[in-house]
């Protein structure tokens, strides 16, 4: 591995780890468009440092010099951002639109002063723009892990103010916690990760390290302090793929690759995590869907049992599909869930189908008897209703509204609730 | 019977529009207090100058006769349930042991005490087999609880509750209300802002009608009645009859 790559791996790492970790915060206390309009505000801080270093005689593009002027712009547009939030009527994203668009523009004019400057040194600085990481050095690497090692430290030390305050910001000031001092040394700490990202992926993209980590973690865990370590860890990852993707080949961009990579993990994890994840989602709700399906058909079964009461006689498909035109996949998925055997065109309900129709029967019928002996629903409204609690009450609340109405033997309707599965 | 509370000469406004206007109260300890007033009439922004966190226009607020900044200790703060992001990812025991933060401080970890005093409110508000579930997963009621719990381990003489019987089932209402009794028996402090004015005489002792100017402050048999609330609520007489009519009932129920 050459050195120039193992350079551009390393910065890439520890951005991605710094911004993803503190993007935590951001995203919890919803202030991820707060990240874009100081990463944006940062622009015109590097090229007024420039301006002061080249006018004193220092070397204008030392990172440190310039990643101070960024932090200092940065730093001012947001305290601008939540001092007019707190003092006028405008709301944060008011604020934000403002400070996003004067800063950046600034920045766009400045630049542009610069670059007419005709000086030799000036070219490049319009990278910071979306960034290049194949010009960063060891040096660059080393003030961004200093700094990178400070937004960690501070995250660590201060978690549990940090936590409190964005959790329930009054319930902390209650406790004795500084929240404003607290709030203003957050967006501190998120001004100082975004700007150590700055040479690397840009003031224009910067905001998606702090936001997408995060979102993607939050999709996997419930634990505060494991979805910051698995933040950084995404970020990590993003910033170490667009770091490899992009030495491939001489013409792709980084910053952006590290962007997308970050995306695509944030895709992944929106779509697989367990509980929240879209997939899963849609699994469950195919199978509550099939489930519905066998259920109705175990009903219809036991209606027409009801009829002549042979619960265990075997009958003709079609009669069964008549009750109220059950599908056939609805067959199929009983056959192979084993509550009805078939033979040929004949069904006949196992012992465990019967169980579970009769429990489904008793819901039901059970429900109906609640609904219209405790909220004096109209008899005709009772059906409807029903059937869709029959699928979803437990065992637990069905015993507990039986003894309530004092085990009644039939329905409204005047139908007899089942208790088990008939001998 | 010393002073908890007290409030001189208090005003609030935010921007130019005044919420409280020049308010003098003062509260006794060990009573159930109940705050009244319509929409916008400044009950919660009361509770909020009492815990310094709104900036006053004028006047002073004492907490045990001294700056909140020095009572704080003493103290348990009860926010509305809707003021925070339930999706924040955090378990039930968790946001109760934020209770004992104001006195672990930063760094401290949690002792087996801290950990006993948060299982044991859980128990108390009747959620301990919750300890462990994801707060987002809570109804209503249960997130009630859980702030309730969480003001609890603070183990305080003084409990300030935004509207905690707001949108929550019976068990629910029962249980807070079982507790705020079982607090005021024990010599604490509680003040509630309530919106339910039928259950005012049942569960509270004391009552603060207030509509921006504080319309009248006292034991409930001496000021909930039809004349104070009807100043404190302008014409709306349908609710003033019930809530009178269950005074009524209340009075009654007491001399049998």
């Amino acid at each position: 591995m050459s050195e120039t790559l193992l350079t551009v791996l390393a910065g890439a790492m520890v951005l991605g780890l710094s911004a993803g970790a503190l993007g935590c915060f951001a995203v919890l206390r919803r202030h991820s468009l707060l990240g874009d309009a100081l990463a944006h505000a940062a622009l015109p801080g590097v090229c007024l440092a420039f301006l002061l270093g080249s006018w004193a005689g220092f070397d204008p593009k030392h990172p440190l010099l310039l990643a101070g002027g960024a932090l200092c712009t940065a730093w001012i547009g947001t305290l601008l951002i939540l001092g007019i939030t707190r003092t006028t009527r405008l709301k944060q994203d008011a604020a934000i639109g403002i400070v996003l668009s004067v800063f950046f523009g600034a920045g766009m004019v400045l630049l542009t002063i610069v670059q007419g400057m005709g000086n030799a040194q000036q070219a490049g600085l319009d990278k910071f723009l979306f960034g290049q990481a194949a010009a960063l050095t060891r040096n660059d690497v080393i003030v961004m892990s200093a700094f990178a090692a400070v937004v960690l430290g501070a995250l660590l030390v201060f978690y549990r103010p940090f936590k409190l305050l964005v959790f329930d910001a009054e319930h902390a000031a209650s406790l004795g916690i500084r929240v404003k001092r607290y709030e203003v040394l957050l967006v501190t700490l998120m001004v100082v990760a975004v700007v150590l990202g700055l040479r690397t992926v840009g003031v224009v993209l910067m905001a998606a390290m702090l936001v997408t980590p995060a979102a993607a973690a939050r999709q996997w865990t419930d634990r505060l302090g494991l979805m910051i370590a698995l933040a950084g860890g995404f970020g990590m990852a993003a910033g170490a793929a667009g770091a490899w993707i992009s030495a491939l080949e001489a013409r792709i961009p980084t910053g952006p690759i590290i962007v997308l990579s970050a995306t695509a993990l944030l895709l992944i994890s929106l779509l697989v995590s367990p509980r929240r994840g879209l997939l899963w989602a849609w699994v469950r709700r195919r199978r509550n869907r099939r489930r519905v399906r066998v259920e109705n058909l175990l009903k219809d079964f036991w209606r027409l049992a009801e009829r002549d009461n042979g619960y265990g006689r075997p009958r003709a498909l079609s009669d069964v599909m008549a009750v109220r035109g059950a599908v056939s996949r609805a067959v199929d998925d009983a056959e192979s869930t084993g509550f009805i055997r078939k033979a040929g065109t004949q069904l006949q309900l196992t012992d465990k189908g019967l169980m579970r129709a009769a429990r489904v029967v008793r819901n039901h019928r059970i429900w109906e008897a609640y609904l219209s002996n405790r909220l004096d629903l109209a008899d005709d409204h009772l059906h409807r209703d029903a059937e869709d609690m029959e699928h979803v009450l437990d065992d637990e609340v069905i015993e507990q509204i039986d003894a309530a109405l004092g085990h009644p033997a039939k329905d409204p309707h005047g139908r007899p609730i089942p208790r088990g599965a008939p001998a | 019977m010393s002073t908890v509370l007290e409030y001189h000469d208090l005003t609030v406004a935010y921007h130019t529009r005044p919420v409280l206007w020049d308010v003098d109260l003062s509260l006794p300890d060990g009573k159930l207090v109940a705050i009244v007033g319509p929409n916008g009439a400044g009950k919660s922004t009361l509770l909020k100058a009492t815990l310094d966190l709104v900036p006053l226009s004028s006047g002073y607020v004492r907490v045990f006769g001294t700056h909140y900044d020095k009572a704080r200790g003493r103290v348990a703060y009860v926010p509305q349930r809707e003021s925070v992001d339930w999706d924040f990812p955090s378990t039930v025991l968790d946001v109760v042991m934020m209770g004992r933060y104001g006195k672990l401080g930063w760094f401290r970890r949690p002792s087996a005490e801290d950990r006993a005093a948060a299982l044991d409110a859980l128990k108390k508000v009747g959620m301990n087999s919750y300890a462990d579930r994801q707060i987002s997963r809570l109804s209503g009621g249960q997130q009630q609880r859980t702030f309730l719990a969480r003001a609890l381990v603070q183990d305080a003489d003084l409990y300030l509750m935004d509207e905690p019987f707001a949108g929550v089932d019976a068990v629910t209402e029962r249980t807070i209300i079982a507790i705020l009794h079982e607090l005021r028996d024990a010599g604490r402090t509680v003040v509630c802002v309530h919106h339910d004015l039928q259950t005012v005489p049942e569960y509270f002792d004391w009552v603060v009608l207030l509509n921006m100017r504080l319309i009248a402050a006292g034991p409930i048999e001496e000021v909930f009645t039809t004349e104070h609330l009807n100043h404190t609520y302008g014409g709306r007489l349908a609710i003033l009859e019930s809530a009178a009519t269950s005074l009524l009932r209340r009075n009654r129920g007491a001399r049998t």
